[in-house]
C-alpha cells in the first residue's frame, strides 16, 4: 500500500486541518474593521471539499491505513458525511449570526473546522489512542467555542463547567482504556475482541468497558452523566450549541457503536443492560426536565438529553438493524436540531436578545419565514410523520421491539408523548399575537447564509421523512460493514 | 397490480395539497374570491374524480392497488407508497370528498367576514389531503401519516385559527390526548412488524387468513393497541375529553373534522382491520363495551348541556359509540353504514347550528335562543330533518342505520341483549336531548331580549369582535343554505340504500360492502319478525323521547327547573361531565409536573448535595462543613452527580446482570 | 527484586480516587484543575505498569500522548480560568453558579 493511497483515507481530515491552519494564520493579519465573513465562506468551502473527499472514500474498498490505526468503510463515511454537513450548516449559521467584525471571529471558524477534524478522526479510528486524540481535539475546540463570548458571564461559566466536567469524564474514559490495555495487551479495537477470548483477566476488561461507557455517556449527555448539558448549552453561543448538541454526540455514538459491537461483543451481557438503563433514564429525565423550562436553549438541552436516550434505545437492539437505526437517528436528529438552532440563532442574534419561551411570542408575525421553519422543526422533534423525526423514532423503536425490548419501547413511546407538551409550548408562543407592540419589530433580514442553512436542514428533514430509502440503505451498509469487519483484520497487535 | 389501467388515485390527495400550498404561500396576497375559488376547486376535483371512479367501479377488479414507488426499504422490511381501492375505501372517499366539498362551500359563506380567511382554507385543504391519505393508504404506516396529519390539521384549525387562549389550549389538549392514542397505534405497528414483518394490509391479512390456528394471544395484544389508538381519534372512553373542548374551533371545522370525517377514522381503522379483530373475541368485546359505555355516558352528559355546539359534540361522541358497538359485535358494515348516515345528519346539525349562531351573531347558549322557527325557516326545516334523523324516526337515515346496529347487538352471542338494552336506552336519551335542543332553539318565545340585559358571556361569542352585540336576526346566505338543503335530503333518503331485508328492503349497502368486510362471525340467526319487532320498539322509544322533550320544553317549561332542583346531585354530576377532566388533571397531569419538578430540584439539589458530596466529604477527614449553601448550578455538585453515576455504573458492570435481572 | 504489578495498580487506583475526591471537595478552580491532572497521571501509571507487564511499548507511547494532550488541555483550561477570573473576580467554583435547574 503506497503512502499516497493511505493518505486518501484521511484526506477529509487533512483538507480541514490545512484550512483551519490557514484561517488561523490569516485571522491576525486582518485589520480591526475588516469583515471576517470571507474566512467563514472559505471554511464552508473547505468543509464542502472534505465532504466530497469523504464520498470519494466510498469508491475505495473498505480497508485500514497507517498500521491499522484508521479504517475507512461505509460506517466511517456515513458519520464523516454527517459531521461535515453539521459543521457546514453551523458555519453558515455563524456567518449569519455574528457581526462581521466580531473580535477574532475567524478563530471561531477555525475552531469549528478543527473540531470537525477531531470528530471525523473519532469515527474512523480503530485504535483507542487515536480515538482519544480525536476526542480531545473535538472537546478542546468545543470548550473554547462554548466560552467564545468572553465578556459574557454566562458564556464563560458554560465554558468552565463544560471544561472541568468534560476533563473529569475524559479521565474516566482514559482509565478505561488503560484497564482494557491491561486486560488484552492491545488498544486496537479490531484486535481486542480476539484477545479477549484468551485473556485471563476479564475483570479489568469489564471495568474498563464500564469506564469507557462513563466517558462516552458524558459526551453524548446520557443520564446520569447529563448534568452539565443544560448549563453548557444555555451559556454557549447559539450556533455553537447547534453544533455541540449534534456533531460531537454523533461522533461519540459512532465510537460507542464501534467499541461495543466490534471490540466487546463478548461482554454484551454486561453492556446491554447498562445501556438499557441509560436509555430509560435519559429519555425520562430529559423529557421531565424539559417540561418546566422557561429558557428555550435549556429546554432544547433537556430535549437533547431525551433524544440521546431514544438513540441509545437502538443500541439495545442487538442486530445490524439496531446499528442502522442508531446511525439513521443520529442523522435525523442532527438535521432537525441544527435547523432549530439556526432559527434560534437568527431570532435571538449574537447578543441573545430572546431567551425565554415567552420572548418568542409573535415570532411568526415578525418573520413568517422563521416562524414557519421553527414550526416545521418542532413538528419534526415531536415526531409527526413525513419528517425525519418521526421516521427516526419509528425505526429505532421498531428495531428495539423486534429484539424483544417491550418495556423500553413502551417507556420510549410514553416519553415521546410527554415531549409534545413542551415543544407545543414554544410553537404556541411563536404563533400567538404579541401583547406588546415592541415585540412586533420585524426580524433582521435573513441572509443568504441563513437561507442556505435552512434549505439544507429542512430538505434534509423532509428527505429523511419522505424518501429515506437512499439514506436508510447507507445506514444499513454502514451497519453491515461495522459488524462484518473487514477482509484483513488489523495485525497491529503484533507491532510492538 | 390487477387492473390494466390506472385510476390516478394519487391525484385525490395531491389536488387538495396543491390547494393548501397555493393558499398557504400566496393566499395572503390573494383577494378572498380567489382564495375561495382555489380551495373549492381543490376539493371539487377529487369529488368529481371519486364520482368517476364510482361510475366505473363495477368494472374494476378489487382490491385495486396502485403503487407509486418504495418509501422505505430497510433490510427485510419495506413499506411502499401504495393506495388501495375497495368497497370500504370508495364509501369513505364519497363521504370525505362529498361532505367535505359541501362544508367547504358552506365555509365560504360562514367565514366571509373573518380574519385570516386564507389561512383557514389552507388548513382545511391540508386536512383533506391527510384525510384522503388516511383512507386510501394500503399499509399502516401510510395510514398513520394521514392519522397524525389529520390530528395536526385539527390542531391548527382549533388552536391556530383563533388567537384566543382557550382555543389554543383546546387545540393543545386535542393534540396531547391524541398522542396517547398514537402510542397505541405505534405499538401496534411495531408488533405487526415484529410478528408479520410487514405493515401492508393485504399481506398481514392474508398471513392471518393462511393460519387459521392463530387466535387470541399476540393478535389480541395488537388489536387492543389499535383500539387504544381508535379511542383517541374517535373520542371514545377513556380518551374522549378533547372533543367537547374542540368546539372552540369554527363551526364548519366542527362539522367536517369533529363530526363527519376525522373522528370516524377510528371506526374506519377497526373495520379495515376486521380480519384481525375477528380472531380476537376479547378485543371485540372490548370494542363493544367501550362503544356502548361511551354512547350511554355521552348521551347523559348531553342532556344538560346548554351550549348548542357542546350538545352536538357529546351527541357525536355518543353516535361514535354506536359505531364502535357495531364493530364490537362484528357487524362492521352496519358500523360503516351508521358512519355514513351520521356524516350526513351530524354535518347537517353542525352546519345548521352554525347557521343559527350566525343568525344570532355569535350566540351559542340555548337558554337565550328560542322562537327562531319563523325567523330562519330554511335553517329550521333542514335542522328538523336532521333532528328527526338522529332521533331514529322512520324512515329517516338515522333510524335505518341505528336500528340495524341494535338488531345486530341483539342477535350477537354473549352479552348482546344487555348491549342492545343499553343502546336502546341511549336511543331514548338521544331522542330526548335532540328534541330538547330543537324546542329550546326554535320554539317558545325569543329569550334573547331577556338575556340582553344580562352580561354577555365572552367565551361563547365568536363573532363578538366583528359584530355589534345585537343584530337583527337574519337568515344565512344561500351559499350556506344550499349545503344544508342537500344534506337534509341525504339525511332523509340516505338510509334507504341500506334498508334492512327484514323490513322488506334489499340492504343494498350491506351487500355492497360484504366483499370488503366479510366477517367470519356467525351471529344468532335472526328472523324477519324479530327485526320488525325490534324496529317497532326503537321507534316507540324515539317517540317517547320526543314526547318527554315536548312535555318538558314546550308544554310545561317549568318542569326541568323543578326536576333539576329535586335531583341536584345527579344534575351536578352531569353538568360537570362526571368531573372527568378534573380527575385526569389530578391523576395524570399533576404527577407528571410533580415528577418534572422532582427531576430538576429533588435530584440535583437534594440528592446530589446530601448524597454524593456529603458522603465524599465525610469519608475524607470529616470536612462536614463543606455541605453548606451548595446549590444546583454548582460544578462540584454536578461532579458529585457524575461520580455517583459512575460508581453506580461500575458496580453494576462489575457485579453484572445475572439471569435473574433480565431487563427485557 | 521485582515489585508485583498489583502494587502499581493499587497505587494508581488510589491516586485516581484521590483525584476524584479532590475534585469534589476543593473549592479553588486551580486546585480542581490540578486534581484532574492527578487523575490523568494515575492513568499514566497504570499504562506504564501494564506496558511493563505485557512487554509492549505501545502502552508507554500512549503515556506520551496523554501528556501532550494534558498540556494542551492545561493551556486551554488556564485560559478559560483567566476569562472567568476577569468576568467575576473570583476563583471559587461555588460562586460560578449563575445557571441552574
Amino acid at each position: 500500500m503506497t503512502a499516497n493511497f493511505q493518505l486518501l483515507r484521511i484526506l477529509p481530515e487533512v483538507i480541514l486541518t490545512i484550512a483551519g491552519v490557514l484561517i488561523m494564520l490569516i485571522e491576525p493579519l486582518l485589520g480591526h474593521s475588516t469583515s471576517r465573513k470571507p474566512l467563514g465562506w472559505f471554511a464552508v468551502l473547505s468543509v464542502f471539499a472534505s465532504l466530497a473527499a469523504s464520498f470519494a472514500q466510498l469508491g475505495m474498498a473498505a480497508g485500514t491505513a497507517y498500521y491499522g490505526v484508521i479504517q475507512t468503510d461505509a460506517f466511517s463515511v456515513f458519520f464523516h458525511v454527517l459531521i461535515a454537513l453539521i459543521v457546514l450548516v453551523s458555519l453558515l449559521v455563524t456567518i449569519d449570526t455574528a457581526n462581521a467584525n466580531t473580535e477574532s471571529l475567524g478563530e471561531l471558524f477555525a475552531l469549528m473546522v478543527f473540531g470537525a477534524v477531531g470528530m471525523m478522526l473519532m469515527t474512523s479510528a480503530t485504535e483507542l489512542l487515536l480515538v482519544f486524540i480525536g476526542l480531545e481535539i473535538s472537546s478542546i475546540s468545543t470548550y473554547i467555542m462554548a466560552g467564545f463570548r468572553r465578556k459574557n458571564v454566562k458564556s464563560t461559566e458554560s465554558s468552565l463547567k463544560y471544561f472541568l466536567l468534560g476533563s473529569f469524564a475524559t479521565a474516566f474514559f482514559l482509565y478505561g482504556i488503560a484497564l482494557i490495555f491491561g486486560a488484552t495487551g492491545t488498544t486496537d479495537i479490531n484486535a481486542i475482541a480476539s484477545q479477549l477470548g484468551t485473556s485471563a483477566v476479564p475483570m479489568f476488561a469489564t471495568i474498563g468497558l464500564g469506564m469507557i461507557l462513563i466517558g462516552l455517556g458524558f459526551k453524548v449527555s446520557a443520564a446520569p452523566f447529563h448534568v452539565w448539558t443544560p448549563d453548557a448549552y444555555e451559556g454557549a453561543p447559539s450556533p455553537v450549541v447547534g453544533l455541540m448538541s449534534t456533531a460531537p454526540k454523533a461522533a461519540a455514538f459512532a465510537v460507542l457503536l464501534r467499541i461495543v459491537y466490534v471490540a466487546f461483543p463478548a461482554l454484551h451481557a454486561h453492556w446491554q443492560p447498562l445501556l438499557w438503563l441509560m436509555a430509560a433514564f435519559s429519555m425520562t429525565i430529559g423529557n421531565l426536565g424539559a417540561l418546566r423550562q422557561q429558557n428555550v436553549k435549556r429546554m432544547l438541552a433537556y430535549s437533547s438529553i431525551a433524544h440521546a436516550g431514544y438513540l441509545l434505545v437502538a443500541f439495545t437492539a442487538l442486530s445490524t438493524d439496531g446499528i442502522a437505526a442508531a446511525s439513521f437517528y443520529a442523522m435525523s436528529y442532527a438535521a432537525m436540531n441544527v435547523g432549530i438552532f439556526a432559527v434560534v440563532s437568527h431570532a435571538s442574534g449574537y447578543d441573545e436578545r430572546l431567551s425565554l419561551i415567552s420572548d418568542y411570542r409573535g415570532l411568526a408575525y415578525r418573520s413568517p419565514l422563521l416562524g414557519g421553519a421553527l414550526g416545521f422543526f418542532l413538528i419534526s422533534l415531536i415526531g409527526i410523520p413525513f419528517t425525519g423525526g418521526f421516521f427516526g423514532k419509528f425505526y429505532v423503536f421498531a428495531s428495539a421491539l423486534h429484539s424483544g425490548m417491550v418495556w423500553l419501547t413502551i417507556i420510549g413511546l410514553v416519553n415521546s408523548g410527554i415531549a409534545a407538551f413542551y415543544y407545543l409550548r414554544l410553537l404556541a408562543s411563536a404563533y400567538s399575537k404579541p401583547t406588546n407592540n415592541a415585540l412586533l419589530d420585524p426580524m433582521p433580514r435573513a441572509s443568504f447564509a441563513l437561507l442556505l442553512a435552512l434549505v439544507i436542514t429542512i430538505s434534509g428533514t423532509l428527505i429523511l421523512g419522505i424518501v429515506p430509502g437512499q439514506i436508510l440503505a447507507m445506514s444499513h451498509n454502514a451497519a453491515v460493514s461495522l459488524t462484518s469487519g473487514i477482509a484483513n483484520p488489523a495485525p497491529s497487535a503484533t507491532h510492538q | 397490480m390487477t387492473s390494466t389501467h390506472s385510476l390516478h388515485l394519487w391525484l385525490l390527495p395531491l389536488v387538495p395539497f396543491a390547494g393548501f400550498l397555493v393558499n398557504a404561500l400566496l393566499g395572503r396576497r390573494f383577494p378572498r374570491a380567489l382564495v375561495t375559488a382555489v380551495a373549492l376547486i381543490a376539493t371539487l376535483i377529487p369529488f368529481l374524480q371519486v364520482l368517476g371512479i364510482a361510475s366505473q367501479f363495477s368494472s374494476l377488479s378489487l382490491p385495486h392497488l396502485e403503487q407509486f414507488g418504495t418509501w422505505i426499504a430497510a433490510g427485510s422490511f419495506h413499506a411502499d407508497f401504495t393506495f388501495a381501492l375497495d368497497q370500504l375505501t370508495l364509501v369513505m372517499l364519497l363521504v370525505v370528498t362529498g361532505v367535505g366539498f359541501l362544508i367547504h362551500l358552506y365555509s365560504a359563506g360562514y367565514m366571509a367576514h373573518e380574519d385570516g380567511y386564507w389561512r383557514f382554507f389552507a388548513y382545511l385543504n391540508l386536512f383533506m389531503f391527510f384525510m384522503l391519505t388516511l383512507v386510501l393508504a394500503e399499509n399502516y404506516l401510510l395510514m398513520f401519516v394521514g392519522w397524525e396529519g389529520v390530528g395536526l390539521a385539527s390542531y391548527l384549525l382549533i388552536g391556530f385559527y383563533y388567537t384566543r387562549d382557550s382555543a389554543a389550549n383546546a387545540g393543545k389538549k386535542a393534540f396531547v390526548v391524541n398522542r396517547v392514542g398514537d402510542f397505541g397505534f405505534l405499538l401496534a405497528m411495531f408488533l405487526f412488524i415484529a410478528h408479520f414483518g410487514t405493515l401492508s394490509f393485504s399481506s398481514i391479512f392474508s398471513q392471518i387468513t393462511a393460519h387459521p390456528e392463530l387466535h387470541g394471544g399476540f393478535l389480541t395484544a395488537i388489536a387492543l393497541c389499535l383500539v387504544l389508538g381508535a379511542t383517541g381519534k374517535s373520542a371514545q372512553i377513556p380518551l374522549y375529553t378533547w372533543l367537547p373542548d374542540a368546539m372552540e374551533g369554527p363551526t364548519p371545522v366542527s362539522a367536517l373534522i369533529h363530526a363527519a370525517t376525522m373522528v370516524t377514522a377510528g371506526v374506519y381503522m377497526v373495520a379495515r382491520t376486521h380480519v384481525l379483530f375477528d380472531r380476537s373475541p376479547l378485543a371485540l368485546s372490548t370494542v363493544a363495551i367501550i362503544g356502548t359505555a361511551t354512547a350511554f355516558f355521552a348521551a347523559t352528559v348531553a342532556l344538560v348541556q346548554t351550549d348548542i355546539k357542546r350538545v352536538l359534540a357529546y351527541s357525536t361522541i355518543s353516535q361514535l359509540g354506536y359505531m364502535f358497538l357495531a364493530c364490537g359485535v362484528a357487524a362492521y358494515s352496519s358500523g360503516v353504514f351508521h358512519l355514513v348516515t351520521h356524516a350526513f345528519f351530524k354535518a347537517l346539525l353542525f352546519l345548521a347550528a352554525g347557521s343559527v349562531i350566525h343568525a344570532l351573531s355569535g350566540e351559542q347558549d340555548m337558554r337565550v335562543m328560542g322562537g327562531l322557527r319563523k325567523k330562519i325557516p330554511v335553517t329550521f326545516w333542514t335542522m328538523t330533518m336532521a333532528v328527526f334523523a338522529i332521533s331514529g324516526l322512520p324512515p329517516l337515515a338515522g333510524f335505518v342505520s341505528k336500528d340495524e346496529i341494535l338488531y345486530h347487538a341483539f342477535t350477537a352471542p354473549g352479552p348482546g341483549k344487555l348491549l342492545w338494552f343499553v343502546g336502546l336506552f341511549t336511543a331514548f336519551l338521544t331522542s330526548f336531548y335532540m328534541f330538547r335542543l330543537w324546542y329550546l332553539t326554535f320554539f317558545g318565545e325569543n329569550r334573547a331580549e331577556k338575556a340582553a340585559a344580562h352580561a354577555h358571556t365572552p367565551a361563547s361569542s365568536h363573532h363578538a369582535e366583528v359584530d355589534e352585540h345585537h343584530h337583527a336576526i337574519h337568515e344565512s346566505p344561500w351559499i350556506m343554505l344550499g349545503p344544508l338543503a342537500i344534506l337534509a335530503v341525504l339525511s332523509v333518503i340516505g338510509g334507504w340504500m341500506g334498508w334492512p331485508e327484514g323490513l322488506g328492503g334489499g340492504n343494498w349497502f350491506g351487500h355492497f360492502l360484504a366483499p370488503a368486510l366479510a366477517s367470519q362471525h356467525v351471529a344468532e340467526a335472526g328472523s324477519n319478525s324479530l327485526e320488525v319487532t325490534l324496529a317497532l320498539i326503537s321507534t316507540l322509544v324515539a317517540l317517547a323521547g320526543w314526547f318527554l322533550a315536548h312535555l318538558f320544553y314546550f308544554a310545561k317549561p317549568e318542569l326541568p327547573e323543578k326536576l333539576s332542583v329535586s335531583l341536584r346531585a345527579f344534575y351536578n354530576l352531569l353538568l360537570n361531565k362526571y368531573w372527568i377532566d378534573e380527575l385526569y388533571g389530578a391523576v395524570v397531569i399533576a404527577p407528571v409536573l410533580f415528577l418534572s419538578r422532582f427531576v430538576l430540584k429533588g435530584l440535583i439539589d437534594t440528592g446530589v448535595i446530601n448524597g454524593g458530596s456529603y458522603a465524599a466529604a465525610y469519608t475524607t477527614q470529616g470536612m462536614g462543613a463543606i455541605v453548606q449553601r451548595l446549590q444546583s448550578g454548582n460544578i462540584r455538585s454536578y461532579a458529585g452527580w457524575l461520580a455517583l453515576g459512575a460508581a453506580g455504573l461500575l458496580l453494576l458492570t462489575y457485579f453484572g446482570f445475572g439471569a435473574h435481572l433480565s431487563l427485557r | 527484586m521485582d515489585v508485583p504489578i498489583a502494587y502499581y495498580l493499587v497505587l494508581s487506583a488510589i491516586l485516581f480516587s484521590i483525584g476524584v475526591a479532590a475534585f469534589l471537595i476543593k473549592r479553588n478552580i486551580i486546585t480542581v484543575f490540578m486534581s484532574i491532572e492527578l487523575m490523568l497521571n494515575a492513568v499514566n501509571l497504570t499504562f506504564v505498569a501494564f506496558a511493563h507487564e505485557w512487554h509492549r511499548v505501545s502502552g508507554q507511547i500512549f503515556v506520551f500522548f496523554v501528556m501532550v494532550v494534558a498540556a494542551a488541555e492545561a493551556a486551554v483550561g488556564l485560559a478559560i480560568i483567566i476569562a472567568i477570573f476577569r468576568a467575576r473576580n473570583t476563583l471559587n467554583v461555588d460562586q460560578v453558579d449563575l445557571m441552574k435547574l
